[in-house]
């Protein structure tokens, strides 16, 4: 023993120790996203209990959380009354649902008080399109009030006919938003374009009575236009109103709720694997495509991942160039001396500055100096309401452009210094010029390097958010930022990002508790985005080392 | 020529000579274009990101410009008709229009450009009587009495109708009368005297009328109006109070706007401070010599919000006194905060801002100058060309124009002054201040406002004691973690191992803080509070357990032992740290149980220890994950790339691979540890998104493991969008910005010269 603790050996496993912590904490971690934000979708069992507790019983009806366990005087101080010589105890979360019933979303449950669990196959879940979701057994399907069916809902008539109603009903709601989000938006464009164009000329001093008269012919169009949609939307909600189901909650009392609030609903209690499975995939596809409801705590989240990709595609395409630009000076055209290694070691280090001092830059140069310059002269019919003069998607893009310069500058110059100085001296001694060998030897043979280099930009662009807080990400977005309205990509527009709806969601919303898991799969999109960037930008980067490993030899 | 051509073999193949020089005036231009292109583009770059800097700067500056106080041209207000003297001054928020109300009781309005009367308003005074004293509200509530000589009051309220006729801002001045249009009486014995002082107030409970005279009698009137929501019409409901006479005569009175406290001042230097929260029976709380002995009081004023006192005395001094509460008796006391610099003659006026704790004094020399209470500075003082008193000064609401009137002068003089950033002075900014409320000087940071009145507190010191701490507590659980590590890695690892290792844990680097700091505080933070001696557990258990695991390897039969070759020991270990994670998060509740009653987190705050669910602790935890790959992956690469014959030197003079490792190997790359240390501080120091998330975002002063903090970048992503542009809290979160910025550029600056020294060193060697 005292020979080994000479010989150091203690210190050499106690190192090897740091290594597996630190790899335990990776990989549980992602192990911890990848579990929570798959199980999300999953369809879990419908728990129904007695829970008898301070002299009172209840039916519960609710879906198991998680399950933790305490010591009993935790919960004494709680006001829990237990047993005596009970040391722990283990305590259940549910998540009740029924929030406009009861009130209450999630509750505890303490393991002492509860009866037998059963899973009541009838048992059926609704998502619904506001106040969350809703836990109940199916009585009754109601036509504009009148009872047409009654059943138990457990594979009945009454099961098979709510489903078909609950399609039709819902495909008049898809058509119902379809007009409202994009045939309406387009009009409200075009007559907010109309106004604009009046102001415009009213600036000019060009408001002729001709101008006048035509302007108003095009409101009068749209406006004909508008109250025709209005009709067929009336039309519509009168339609899709229509049906409502009657559902008995854990209390036995019974609530009534249209069709046209659900989104979904399945008897999780009722599925088969095979059927769980698929309800899984078109659950996770609705939440990759679909749009936010209810503060976004419910829903999908492709505004957000659209933002994302919108933003990070305009970054790309602004950093790319300059950061190549300014490696290709630094390393081929500014003379080498000290002034140089001063520029060069500061360019590196704006790498290691914190983010949110450009989200400060960008918000006070960008938007507040360069954006309302921009109003002033390109945009004066808009004012007082900013285009460019408040936060946007063009002015997050630029901001995280600065942000990710030092990364593509740093990448290109180590690809270009990478290239052998045979292959350069080689092309002078053919004749060429130095940009000829530096636009068609050079630059071709560092591309890698450059691809490289974009691509880690874009996995730290995607991940960052603080900067984003200041200057165009928002909690919601009331369009896309690339739609059908000309110029078809609005660089003015506030947009949604994956990394801020995490932090929104989680932090700032009323449902957090309910929304947590929606957030664990937000989390789980972002991190194998991001993941799968880094992973791609190492694998080419391995891949070329060893290709001018191989070239150099 | 023949011959020419002749020499150029392969001619036909060639362009010819002409085409041939102008390619190359082509390739030659393209080479320039390239040149300057390129060279444009790249100088173009370096210069936006030194534009950060720059911009910063430049948006900071305005915070300590100094202020400028400039005379500005006389003006002569027709005085036609009017020249009785001036009781009171004041200019409105447009600073277009000045106001002059006059003893007779008239109000000449007056343009403040070019002096012009445009308005004249009087206010009626019972025949055959004149005022005697004149008492005034704070200045934002425009509410103004005047005394009659037959002891009547007159109240009144100044008001601006502002029109637009043409698209030109036209503003027209109007009295109305809050309290009726007849004068009114305070009650009691005080009936029939004229007084001497007077002061109104529009406070918390409705409107308040004190009113001393010579003899040292305080009256005090309350009016509470209630407005009928159905008819529209005001109720008042009126109460009379007096308090003990003083037996001096009263040169000043004030009330506060909480109607808690009463100030009467005699001629002498004495203050009476009474309370008068239980009306019926006032309390007089204190009888203060305000001066030193033998000088009067000459002038007092309340600052914005009548939480604090400035006197001005005869000798020139001018002092702020606030109500500090009395931690045992719970009571209010005057007490002395702190001086401004002493003008060389009596104070005569002074003359408090509307929207922060500003104010003007003048003298009786003719000095003017311009204080701020929060920052104890006295911003500027300028001397009038006439040494005449000063008898009056206006301040308009946007704190850029005063008006000064001196005595025996007809002429008005404005003051333009740029006074933008008041309140951030140095010590301001890092050192203890002494707000108003307070019971003694603090470092705070609460910016936000809920009104005008509200001191604003721009303490950077909790913000950077918050950054400091999170860092700490980051850099404690990164920095043994990660170059231990590294130490493993780079030294010990097996290749095939390493392969995987280094890209998974640089991996780390690369998810986002965001997904981190959400996982902390929704995730960790109340895991921990449940289980907290799970975190004391692990600590103990866990590198003990490392070392027994290895020893018990190592006196394992040799025939398994060789089943795993050497350098596969972090493999090894994972099991076991799993394992003994499992059993602290297991045992945490008997633990707790046996030692700490049941609940370790009640104990310690039996104990005294206060406890936040979203503490440093939580902090140091998801930002010493995220600071981790940082410093592993530079530290690395510094103990990697320790030349090998070095190490083969040592080991073939017969040092044990550990003493190698730290006496060689830890002894050549310590400066790449170092730097690789300072790059991670920087990166926890500027780390926003988890200690937004898990932090609680409180801004205390304390290092206090199980509270939570506030850090500047944090501050900046709260706060900056919803404050007004170019404000002074808008500067100071630049401020802010700027201090984080030059603090890890300084840092990343330090760390990457001693990284390159290294790297020369390594190729000398």
């Amino acid at each position: 023993m005292n020979n080994w603790w000479k010989s150091g050996g203690p210190y050499i496993w106690l190192n090897a120790g740091a290594v597996s912590v630190s790899m335990v904490m990776v990989f549980g971690l992602i192990v911890l996203i990848v579990i929570r934000g798959m199980g999300n979708f999953w369809p879990h069992a419908i728990v129904q209990f007695d829970y008898q507790a301070n002299g009172q019983s209840e039916t519960v009806i609710g879906a198991l959380r998680k399950t933790e366990t305490l010591t009993a005087q935790a919960l004494r101080d709680a006001g829990v009354v237990l047993p005596e010589d009970q040391a722990l105890v283990t305590r259940h979360l549910f998540k009740l649902a029924n929030r406009d019933v009861t009130g209450r979303d999630f509750a505890y449950f303490i393991e002492n008080f509860m009866g037998e669990w059963s899973y009541p196959k009838a048992l059926t879940v609704f998502e619904r399109r506001q106040w969350g979701d809703f836990y109940g057994f199916p009585k009754a399907l109601l036509e504009r009030g009148e009872v047409i069916i009654e059943g138990d809902g457990l594979d009945d008539a009454l099961w098979a006919e709510f489903n078909a109603r609950l399609e039709r009903a819902n495909n008049l709601a898809e058509e119902i938003r379809h007009i409202e989000r994009h045939e309406i938006g387009a009009i409200n464009y075009q007559i907010e374009q109309i106004r604009l164009d009046k102001r415009r000329a009213e600036l000019k001093n060009e408001l002729t009575d001709a101008v006048l008269a035509e302007l108003d012919q095009r409101r009068e169009a749209l406006n004909a236009e508008y109250a025709q949609l209005q009709e067929r939307l009336n039309a519509l909600a009168s339609q899709v109103s229509r049906d409502a189901i009657v559902m008995e909650v854990a209390g036995g009392e019974e609530v009534t709720i249209a069709l046209q609030d659900i989104v979904k609903a399945w008897q999780p209690n009722n599925m088969s694997v095979m059927s769980k499975v698929g309800f899984y995939l078109s659950d996770f596809k609705d939440f990759i495509f679909g749009y936010p409801r209810e503060a976004n705590t419910e829903g999908g989240i492709f505004p957000a991942i659209f933002g994302t990709v919108t933003m990070v595609f305009v970054m790309s395409i602004i950093v790319t160039p300059f950061g190549v630009l300014a490696a290709i000076y630094l390393r081929e055209y500014a003379r080498q001396g000290p002034l140089l290694k001063v520029i060069r070691i500061s360019v590196y280090n704006l790498a290691g500055v914190p983010s949110i001092v450009f989200g400060v830059f960008g918000l006070g140069f960008f938007v507040y100096i360069v954006g309302g310059t921009i109003d002033q002269v390109f945009y004066p019919e808009a004012l007082p309401s900013p285009t460019f003069g408040s936060p946007g998607l063009f002015w997050a893009s630029l901001t995280l452009a600065l942000l990710t310069l030092p990364v593509v500058i740093v990448a290109t110059e180590e690809g270009l210094a990478r290239i052998p100085s045979t292959v350069r001296q080689g092309s002078l001694a053919l004749g060429a010029t130095k940009s000829e060998t530096l636009w068609k030897v050079v630059v071709p043979l560092a591309t890698p390097a450059m691809m490289t280099g974009l691509i880690l930009a874009i996995a730290r662009a995607a991940g960052e958010v603080a900067p984003l807080m200041l200057v165009g990400v928002v909690k919601l977005a009331p369009s896309l930022p690339i739609d059908g309205n000309f110029p078809y990509i609005h660089l003015d527009r506030q947009i949604m990002h994956l990394g801020f709806h995490i932090y929104d969601v989680g932090f700032q919303s009323p449902h957090a508790e309910a929304a947590e898991q929606l957030v664990y799969a937000t989390s789980l999109v972002l991190v194998v985005l991001i993941v799968g960037l880094n992973l791609t930008a190492i694998y080419i980067r391995n891949h070329l080392r060893e290709k001018y490993r191989a070239e150099g030899d | 020529m023949a011959q020419q051509t002749s020499s150029t073999p392969h001619s036909d193949v060639l362009p010819s000579e002409k085409k041939r020089a102008r390619l190359r005036k082509i390739r030659r231009f393209k080479d320039g274009f390239s040149f300057f292109g390129v060279g444009f583009g790249g100088l173009g770059v370096i210069f936006s990101l030194a534009l950060i800097f720059l911009y910063l700067f430049y948006e900071t500056f305005p915070l300590l410009k100094p202020v400028s106080m400039n005379v500005g041209t006389e003006l002569s207000v027709p005085a036609s008709g009017d020249p009785s003297p001036t009781m009171h001054m004041v200019v409105d928020r447009y600073e277009e229009l000045g106001a002059r109300f006059a003893q007779s009781g008239a109000i000449n309005f007056f343009n403040v450009a070019d002096g012009s009367l445009t308005d004249r308003i009087s206010v009626t005074i019972p025949e055959g009587e004149s005022v005697s004293s004149f008492g005034r509200s704070e200045s934002r509530k425009r509410l103004f009495v005047y005394g009659f000589t037959d002891g009547s009051l007159m109240p009144v309220k100044l008001d601006y109708d502002i029109t637009y006729p043409g698209g030109e801002r036209h503003v027209k001045p109007k009295l109305t009368f809050p309290l009726g249009e007849e004068p009114i009486r305070l009650g009691g014995d005080l009936e029939r005297r004229s007084f001497s002082a007077l002061h109104i107030v529009d406070g918390r409970g409705g409107y308040a009328i004190a009113a001393g005279n010579e003899q040292g009698e305080i009256g005090l009137a309350l009016f509470e109006t209630r407005r009928n929501m159905l008819l529209g019409t005001v109720e008042i409901n009126r109460q009379d109070y007096t308090l003990p006479s003083i037996g001096e005569p009263i040169r000043q009175i004030l009330v506060d706007d909480a109607l808690r406290n009463l100030i009467a001042i005699d001629r002498q230097g004495k203050l009476y401070h009474f309370s008068i929260v239980d009306r019926a029976n006032p309390e007089l709380i204190d009888v203060l010599q305000v001066v030193d002995d033998g000088e009067q009081v000459t002038a007092a004023s309340f600052l914005v919000g009548a939480r604090s006192l400035i006197v001005g005395g005869s000798d020139g001094s001018v002092r702020q006194w606030m109500f500090v509460r009395d931690d045992q008796t719970n009571k209010f006391h005057l007490t002395y905060i702190r001086s401004f610099e002493r003008q060389p003659g009596a104070i005569t006026f002074i003359e408090p801002e509307y929207s922060r704790k500003g104010f003007i004094t003048g003298d009786d020399q003719g000095q003017v100058a311009l204080h701020y209470g929060t920052s104890n500075v006295t911003l500027k003082s300028v001397q009038l060309e006439s040494n005449a008193p000063i008898n009056r000064i206006a301040i308009s609401p946007i704190n850029g124009l005063a008006l000064v009137k001196q005595a025996g002068r007809d002429e008005i003089l404005p003051l333009h002054i740029d006074n933008p950033h008041p309140q951030t002075t140095l010590s301001s900014l890092w050192g203890k201040v002494w707000y108003e409320g307070s019971s003694e000087p603090d470092f705070v940071w609460q910016s936000s406002s809920a009104d005008d009145a509200f001191e604003s507190k721009f303490s950077l010191v909790p913000l950077s004691v918050g950054t400091l701490k999170a860092a700490f507590f980051a850099m404690l659980l990164a920095t043994p973690l990660a170059i231990m590590g590294a130490i493993y890695t780079a030294y010990f690892m097996a290749p095939t191992m390493r392969k995987v290792v280094k890209p998974s844990i640089e991996l780390m680097e690369a998810l986002p803080t965001v997904i981190l700091g959400f996982l902390a505080g929704i995730w960790l933070a109340p895991y921990i509070e449940n289980h907290l001696p799970l975190v004391f557990t692990s600590l103990i258990l866990i590198p003990v357990g490392m070392v027994l695991a290895g020893f018990a390897w190592k006196n394992l039969p040799e025939g398994i032992r060789h089943r795993v070759p050497a350098g596969w020991e972090a493999l090894l270990l994972v099991p076991v740290v799993i394992l003994l994670g499992w059993f602290a998060v297991a045992s945490s509740p008997w633990i707790e149980l046996a030692l700490f009653d049941g609940s370790m987190r009640q104990w310690l705050t039996d104990v005294g220890i206060p406890f936040d669910q979203r503490n440093a602790l939580i902090v140091g935890i998801a930002m010493g994950f995220a600071v981790i790959p940082t410093i592993f992956s530079i530290a690395e690469d510094a103990i990697y790339s320790v030349p090998k014959h070095l190490t083969q030197g040592s080991l073939a003079l017969g040092a044990t691979p550990w003493q190698t490792m730290t006496k060689v190997v830890l002894l050549t790359a310590s400066p790449g540890i170092f730097s690789a240390v300072m790059i991670g501080f920087g990166r926890a120091v500027g780390e926003t998104m988890i200690v937004l998330m898990a932090s609680g975002n409180s801004p205390i002063v304390n290092f206090n493991i199980f509270e939570g903090m506030r850090t500047l970048a944090a501050n900046i992503a709260v706060e900056l969008p919803e404050t007004a542009v170019g404000s002074t809290h808008f500067r100071v979160l630049f401020l802010s910005a700027l201090v984080l910025l030059v603090f890890t550029f300084l840092l990343n600056t330090l760390a990457e010269v001693v990284r390159q020294r290294l790297r020369k060193r390594y190729a000398s060697l």
